[in-house]
């Protein structure tokens, strides 16, 4: 780690007045010996498209599902929209929708069934949710695979149903944990496109990924995290300098290897 | 290479054991319980020396049959083929075809079942050694057999690998095999019976299974021993084509395995039916209880429960007939009512990380709760019921029903409220989503253990005034005990039910991200 661990942002990109849609303080987490999550503060201003990169094992994961209220932190904050995600949890909940990653499905539901379930644990009224579950299901091209059990689903399938179950309370604040993975070109624009409107109607979105490329077109603003620590935020122009946002992640973290060797890879 | 295939397996099964120590356990059960039996077989066929040919022919022909028949049923029937090495692992890596195939049949007898077909047919050929020639015999057919065994389950597997690794196949094998499993008693006395009727049969039928694929490997040292080289001499060919054609069978289907991967897929399905979910009501509880309703349907690990049930007064009235009185008939409400109740105290362990969803939601925790115990509610009380009439209807003592409804009712509805509590706060050791009911994974066993006796202590605790009414009535026989039961077992059971409920729920919304992480460990 060369980079300095900055303190907390002292100059958070707050958009002028507005409350954050998430802003996180401190939040930190040990698995027995492992320090996952080392003290990262974050604000994320509402109606900005926000990307979260970092290396495998970053903690990405683990910040996220202590922002969303799945994770209880050992230390920090979350508070989403002004309000505590971990003493008015309900509340913080209805602000949010979440995909989070590496968790399983209920997945002997047909697709169109489990969108059905999610609205209905939040109470949704029936109408609404009959009519949303339709056209979310037509706008992630699932619409054909509807009675079809999630268990038979592709990896992308299981993406994309699992995206819909977070869109169909309508949330504030979108936190979608690798998105993109196992989904096809054509769907991951499709879902571009949607995230791109929801944010264009006032909406936030936070993804994290480690696709460098993905980020610094679709988002406005990123974070970088690595090793439990946060490493630079702000807008990607900001975080990103001259170089390209893949470069300067490079710097940042570290740990390239240099191209010697494998000499006789070239040999065949 | 052959070498590099078995070395493979070996350090396969050496880094699986290190991932985890309870797997070592697991591993050192199972390699007990093989020894017992194989020590047991082993010290009959040596027994089998001092008997007469004939006897020893027709003991070794039917059980190598038998060992040939289950190597080839077995592993597709538990879903459960040993797939270390899996031959479509090897797609990529230009491994020429005879190595790789004996290569993968000595690969399988590294194994508990494989060393244990070894040692028991080698044993027989302490059984024929009674000249050198009956013993040489014996030692042929012995590695004859064996090497079927392995070839013939290869064949199968490789034969029904795309079969095996399609979903419905899985879950209908898994729930079809509780059947045989549960029934097991009668099974082995019904079989039981049937051989001590027709011990004249045995000879006959082990004589003609040697003339065929099944027997002929394992008749070799007998009908030498018993001078009848003749038929040894071609009973050898038989054995040595039915190995030659099962390798053959087993080359053209790897060969197309290798070439061809698994497809498990199903069309797709368009949408429009909502099953349970447009019945229920559309609320949080509704929606649960939607939900578990499907699950108890649709899933192998709830299905299962719901199909070894219905044979419980099938093992009671068999138990009955035994011992010609069906007293124990009447446990057969109380006890269906106790297993239903406690089945969802591992309601949450059973969605695993799929419970995020309800987190995420934030669903109430009462809602979640009472879905959950509603849903099984649905299932069990007719099921209850109609065992405690059935019960009456059977025996005539219709004096008893109130007591054996009250009773069951308030076994059912208190095992239900405490479920509820204890899934709310306890993970458990059970199968993943998707695995076979049989594959308990190896997990946190002491706490599953310990949640499982003092959750079962506590429910013996809570329903003592309904056992003690029971027991009043049976000493007395006095049948008011039993209207009384049938008032305080559904009243004093609701109770405790609407208590579990909400206690449960008021500990899922306190600790439910604690929950969510115990999971995540199991997984």
């Amino acid at each position: 780690m060369t980079a300095a661990h900055p303190d907390p942002p002292t100059d958070p990109v707050v958009h002028a007045g507005l409350v954050p849609a998430l802003s996180i303080r401190g939040l930190a987490k040990r698995f027995g010996e492992k320090i996952a999550v080392d003290g990262i503060s974050l604000d994320v201003p509402a109606g900005s498209f926000f990307g979260i990169v970092g290396p495998n094992g970053a903690g990405k994961t683990t910040t996220l599902s202590m922002a969303t209220g799945l994770l209880r932190p050992d230390f920090g904050t979350a508070v989403v929209h002004g309000v505590d995600v971990w003493t008015r949890p309900l509340e913080a909940k209805k602000l949010m929708g979440i995909l989070p990653d590496g968790v399983r499905l209920f997945d002997r539901l047909t697709g169109e069934q489990l969108v059905t379930y999610a609205g209905l644990l939040r109470g949704m009224d029936k109408d609404v949710v009959a009519a949303r579950v339709g056209e979310l299901l037509a706008a992630l091209d699932l619409a054909q695979d509807a009675g079809k059990l999630v268990v038979d689903y592709s990896a992308g399938m299981t993406k994309k149903i699992a995206l819909a179950s977070a869109l169909i309370h309508a949330p504030r604040l979108l936190v979608l944990d690798e998105p993109f993975e196992a989904v096809d070109p054509v769907s991951a624009s499709n879902i571009r496109s949607i995230l791109d409107n929801y944010v264009a109607s006032g909406g936030t979105v936070i993804v994290s990924s480690h696709v460098m490329d993905l980020v610094q077109r679709m988002c406005d603003h990123v974070a970088v995290v690595a090793g439990g620590r946060l490493l630079a935020a702000g807008t990607v122009d900001e975080v990103r300098g001259s170089a390209s946002l893949e470069e300067r992640f490079v710097q940042l973290v570290g740990g390239r290897s240099h191209t010697e060797g494998l000499e006789w890879l070239r040999t065949f | 290479m052959v070498a590099h295939l078995l070395r493979l397996k070996l350090t396969l099964l050496r880094n699986g054991l290190r991932r985890s120590p309870m797997q070592l356990v697991g591993l050192a059960i199972g390699g007990l319980y093989a020894l017992g039996i194989v020590g047991a077989l082993v010290v009959a066929l040596v027994l089998l020396r001092r008997a007469d040919p004939e006897l020893a022919r027709t003991a070794v022909v039917l059980g190598g049959s038998a060992a040939l028949l289950g190597w080839a049923i077995i592993p597709v029937a538990v879903a459960a083929a040993d797939m270390t090495l899996d031959p479509a692992r090897f797609t990529t890596f230009a491994v020429p075809m005879r190595q790789l195939l004996t290569g993968l049949a000595l690969g399988g007898l590294i194994g508990i079942p494989g060393l244990a077909t070894v040692l028991v047919s080698l044993a027989t050929v302490w059984t024929f050694s009674r000249g050198p020639f009956a013993a040489a015999a014996a030692l042929a057919g012995a590695a004859i057999g064996v090497l079927s065994c392995i070839v013939l389950s290869k064949v199968v597997t490789t034969g029904t690998a795309s079969l095996a690794s399609s979903r419905r196949f899985k879950d209908v094998s898994a729930i079809a095999f509780m059947i045989p499993l549960v029934l097991m008693g009668p099974i082995v006395a019904g079989v039981g019976r049937g051989v001590a009727a027709s011990t004249g049969f045995l000879p006959e039928l082990a004589g003609t299974l040697s003339w065929t694929p099944l027997g002929a490997a394992w008749s070799l040292g007998g009908d030498v021993a018993s001078g009848r080289p003749a038929a040894a001499a071609i009973k050898f060919l038989i054995a040595v084509a039915t190995l030659a054609v099962l390798a053959w069978c087993w080359k053209l289907l790897l060969e197309r395995a290798l070439v061809t991967p698994p497809y498990a897929g199903s069309g797709s399905r368009k949408g429009g039916k909502m099953g349970l979910f447009g019945l229920l009501p559309a609320t949080p509880a509704g929606a649960v209880t939607a939900r578990s309703l499907t699950y108890w349907l649709r899933d192998p690990r709830y299905a299962g429960s719901l199909v070894v049930v219905p044979l419980l007064p099938i093992l009671l009235v068999f138990q009955g007939s035994q011992s010609g009185n069906y007293g124990s008939l009447a446990f057969a409400a109380p006890l269906a009512a106790f297993l239903l109740a406690w089945s969802i105290s591992a309601d949450v362990s059973y969605d695993n990380t799929a419970f995020a969803l309800h987190l995420a939601t934030g669903v109430r925790g009462v809602a979640d709760r009472l879905g959950r115990a509603l849903a099984c509610l649905a299932l069990a009380l007719p099921v209850v019921l109609i065992f405690a009439v059935g019960q009456c209807f059977f025996t005539g003592g219709w004096a008893e029903l109130p007591g054996q409804v009250g009773l069951s009712l308030g076994i059912l509805f208190t095992g239900l409220g405490l479920s509820s509590v204890v899934s709310a706060r306890y993970t458990v050791a059970v199968p993943l989503p998707g695995d076979s009911p049989f594959k308990k994974p190896p997990g946190n066993v002491g706490q599953t253990l310990a949640v499982q006796f003092a959750g079962m202590g506590i429910l013996g605790l809570l329903v003592l005034p309904e056992v003690g009414l029971i027991i009043a009535q049976l000493v007395t026989g006095n049948p008011l005990f039993g209207w009384i039961n049938l008032a305080v077992g559904p009243i004093l059971g609701l109770a405790l039910f609407v208590t579990g409920v909400r206690l449960g729920g008021k500990w899922l919304d306190a600790r439910g991200p604690e929950l969510l992480a115990q999971l995540t460990i199991n997984r």
